[in-house]
């Protein structure tokens, strides 16, 4: 087995009385699909912000290539941020620039990075759109344009072209439409095919967590109460709350 | 020769917690070898566990105890004990498996769903579209559903859907679970003909034949699998 | 207020009551400390005290200030505003340092040890033992793009400037071009993002390893920041679409220079129009020149 990208243990963290995370420990290798899934409170979205450094945890240790993420600084965080990371955020607005058009958003962590030829990063941001299926023609139009799905998508154009080793995905389909959603996740599962992306995804759909993932921890209250192969997890599941979790979800 | 898969004292019991806890033992103590260009058929009344087991073969069921022990690789892997990375690396180079239904995925089409597998492994996607497509043709899926997403198929058109995406890698290990349940005569045939062909290069099968016809055809011994006894 | 008058060192009167130059000697002593560290990290935004001074934000509080601290009573001051000595602010600027310093002004880039400016750097070509004093509106080239100063700080800090080139991507998807005309940005020693102040995008070059010494003061955001002599600055670019100084195609139609900015200015009601050098000494010396050659 290879030696994991991120590696996370022993992670606590209270907010006053509520435990949000109790002892939970995870890692990730290279190219490996891994969801995080829970109903509200769980502590998944805290624990998504805890590893990718943007919330520190009262005790326990993350670690990205063998270096202490909590203990790196914020600058060496911000530049991980815009190379080797990527953030999907749940609602799109809050990862990208509204006033800058979508060639910008695109373009953008490109000349954070040193691009300076204007038509390459022009090129860059065309394939990318094209990657995530946005017409060529709207490049210079703003997000504010787009509907929801489009600017999700857009999204994930602008997180992945620094080719990210890793992306921290928050609900990514939260929100949209039932058809929108099955467009996202499937060029969420080429792309992290495509690109051997290792991807750390949030989200209260089962469903999505068994297309997308490879393995899937399940929370509760702060707790991981199941972890291993997603489709063990899910046609398998041994802990209580797993078995409650997997027979509500309703077959369409 | 070492079995390609084998079996030590496997069980597998379920607990169903939201039944108050109530525990269903079906596996107790499976012993199984297969060996290489072998194809074992489970046999056994509905209800046995013939399911059970072959999706425990697969990882996708947990074992309460015993040991799984596949020829992967340069050694062995224990696939009850395993990493699920480790698993996972197991199915996507020498354990294949073709489920009784297809699970659909929106969007993507058929000659994809089939080309993945290969493609994981390293295949070019030309070759591996191209393999794959084969399989199709000989599978009589007619060339115009070949770009469409198999969603809308019939159970017959998705089983053969399946069963080209399980052929077409060449596994090692081959898990078969009813693969000829809603085929025709003539699909039928084609399928028998693809397991002899793969036991004839080496694949060791085991799998669950309701068709007489087929498991004679295909079967070189029946491995019983009896409802457990509850020794409780 | 005692508002007598009272001869000083240069022979002009000078105001009784007031500190040489205005300010006091501690307010003098703390920006100049700012202004040696800005010297010390060439384009960075050093903040300072600013003080109440005798006319409001947005009229040069900034350039004054740092101009009163490093005046002395052997200095020559040039005030010019749009590159002209004879506009109201310029005019006002320098009568009141000839009031509360009583230093020797004059016209002339050339005689001039301390040069105040707003928007125009002259044409002249500055010496080692000149100083440049800008007036500043808006210190933060980033303020439009991220209105928040906690974040531009830690974008400066990080040298994390992506979202300029951003802007000036954008410029040219929209445009064809970088539209920016003034207050053009500029990467100082190869670290800092400085605004240039609002001077036409024309004069950057000259900002480039100037053997002057440039300083800039920013009132009412209370910013001090420098750029020490022969100092790297560049404006900003792409590859592809390289930094060109831009001014009105014409010829001066009082000294016919080719190569100086220049004001266009409306003659009449009927679309007239002319276009002078907007650096005025500049064109009185090609002026003078000409008139002398003409003569011999």
């Amino acid at each position: 087995m290879t030696t994991p990208l991120l590696t996370a243990e022993g992670l606590n963290l209270h907010f006053g009385a509520i435990a949000a995370l109790r002892d939970v420990a995870i890692d990730i290798t290279a190219g490996e699909v891994v969801a995080i899934v829970g109903e509200s409170g769980s502590g998944k979205t805290t624990l998504l912000r805890v590893l990718s450094g943007l919330m520190a945890p009262d005790s326990g240790t993350v670690r990205w290539l063998g270096q202490d993420v909590h203990a790196m600084g914020e600058a060496a965080r911000r530049r991980l941020m815009r190379t080797d990371w990527g953030f999907v955020h749940q609602n799109p607005r809050d990862g990208l620039r509204l006033a800058v058009s979508a060639g910008g958003n695109v373009g953008e962590r490109l000349m954070a990075v040193g691009a300076r030829h204007y038509g390459n990063i022009r090129g860059e941001a065309l394939s990318w759109l094209a990657k995530v299926e946005i017409d060529a023609t709207r490049i210079d139009d703003l997000p504010r344009t787009f509907s929801g799905g489009m600017q999700q998508r857009l999204q994930i154009a602008r997180t992945l072209v620094t080719r990210p080793k890793l992306v921290f995905m928050d609900e990514p389909t939260g929100g949209l439409d039932v058809s929108v959603q099955a467009r996202l996740l499937d060029l969420i599962r080429s792309l992290s095919r495509e690109l051997g992306l290792a991807v750390l995804i949030v989200t209260h759909d089962i469903a999505a967590a068994r297309l997308l993932a490879d393995r899937i921890l399940v929370m509760r209250r702060g707790e991981v109460v199941e972890q291993g192969l997603t489709d063990r997890v899910l046609d398998d599941p041994q802990h209580p709350y797993t078995q409650l979790l997997v027979s509500s979800v309703l077959a369409a | 020769m070492t079995p390609a898969i084998r079996t030590e004292g496997l069980s597998k019991a379920f607990t169903l917690h939201l039944q108050g806890g109530t525990r269903i033992p079906v596996l107790g103590g499976v012993d199984l070898a297969v060996h290489p260009g072998e194809c074992v058929a489970l046999w056994g009344p509905s209800g046995a566990g013939k399911s059970t087991l072959m999706r425990c073969l697969y990882g996708n069921y947990g074992a309460g105890a015993g040991r799984i022990m596949l020829r992967h690789g340069a050694g062995e892997i224990d696939l009850v004990s395993a990493d699920p990375r480790d698993v996972i690396a197991a199915r996507r180079e020498t354990l294949g498996y073709v489920s009784q239904f297809l699970r659909v995925i929106p969007r993507v089409a058929t000659r994809d769903i089939v080309a993945e597998p290969m493609i994981a492994r390293g295949v070019p996607r030309e070759e591996a579209l191209a393999r794959g497509t084969a399989l199709l043709h000989r599978l009589n899926l007619p060339e115009r559903l070949h770009g469409l997403p198999p969603a809308t198929f019939s159970g017959g058109e998705q089983q053969r859907v399946n069963l080209a995406r399980g052929f077409a890698p060449g596994y090692p290990v081959l898990l078969l679970d009813e693969p000829t349940a809603s085929l025709d005569a003539a699909n039928r045939a084609v399928v028998m003909a693809l397991i002899n062909e793969a036991k004839a290069a080496g694949t060791a099968i085991i799998g669950i034949f309701h068709d007489a016809e087929v498991r004679e055809a295909v079967a070189d011994r029946l491995f019983e699998v009896l409802p457990h006894q509850d020794a409780a | 207020m005692n508002t007598s008058e009272a001869p000083s060192a240069s022979g002009a009167t000078t105001l009784e009551g007031y500190n040489f130059a205005y300010l006091d000697e501690a307010t003098k002593r703390m920006i100049r400390r700012a202004l040696l560290k800005a010297v010390a990290i060439p384009g960075h935004q050093i903040p300072f005290g600013g003080r109440e001074m005798p006319l409001p934000y947005g009229w040069g509080t900034g350039g004054i200030q740092v101009t009163a601290s490093i005046l002395g009573p052997d200095d020559t001051l040039k005030v010019i505003d749009q590159g002209s000595d004879d506009t109201t602010n310029a005019i006002s600027i320098r009568r009141f340092f000839t009031r509360v310093a009583g230093v020797a002004t004059t016209e002339h880039t050339a005689e001039a040890s301390v040069i105040q400016t707003r928007h125009r750097i002259p044409e002249r070509l500055l010496r080692e033992d000149q100083i440049m004093v800008y007036q500043v509106p808006q210190p933060e080239p980033l303020f439009k793009l991220e209105p928040r100063r906690v974040e531009t700080k830690r974008l400066h800090a990080l040298a994390d400037y992506g979202l300029m080139h951003v802007r000036l991507y954008e410029d040219i998807a929209r445009l064809g071009q970088i539209a920016t005309a003034y207050d053009y940005p500029v990467m100082v020693n190869g670290r800092y993002l400085m605004s240039p102040s609002p001077i036409p995008a024309f004069d950057n070059p000259k900002m480039d390893r100037m053997p002057a010494l440039q300083l800039f003061g920013a009132g009412r955001e209370k910013r001090i920041y420098a750029i020490p002599p022969y100092t790297d600055v560049r404006s900003l670019d792409f590859e592809d679409h390289p930094f060109r100084p831009i001014r009105a195609p014409q010829a001066c139609a009082l000294c016919g220079s080719r190569d100086t900015y220049l004001d266009e200015v409306i003659t009449d009601d009927r679309g007239g129009r002319l276009f002078v050098c907007s650096d005025t000494d500049f064109c009185a010396e090609r002026q003078a020149d000409a008139a002398k050659e003409a003569a011999e």
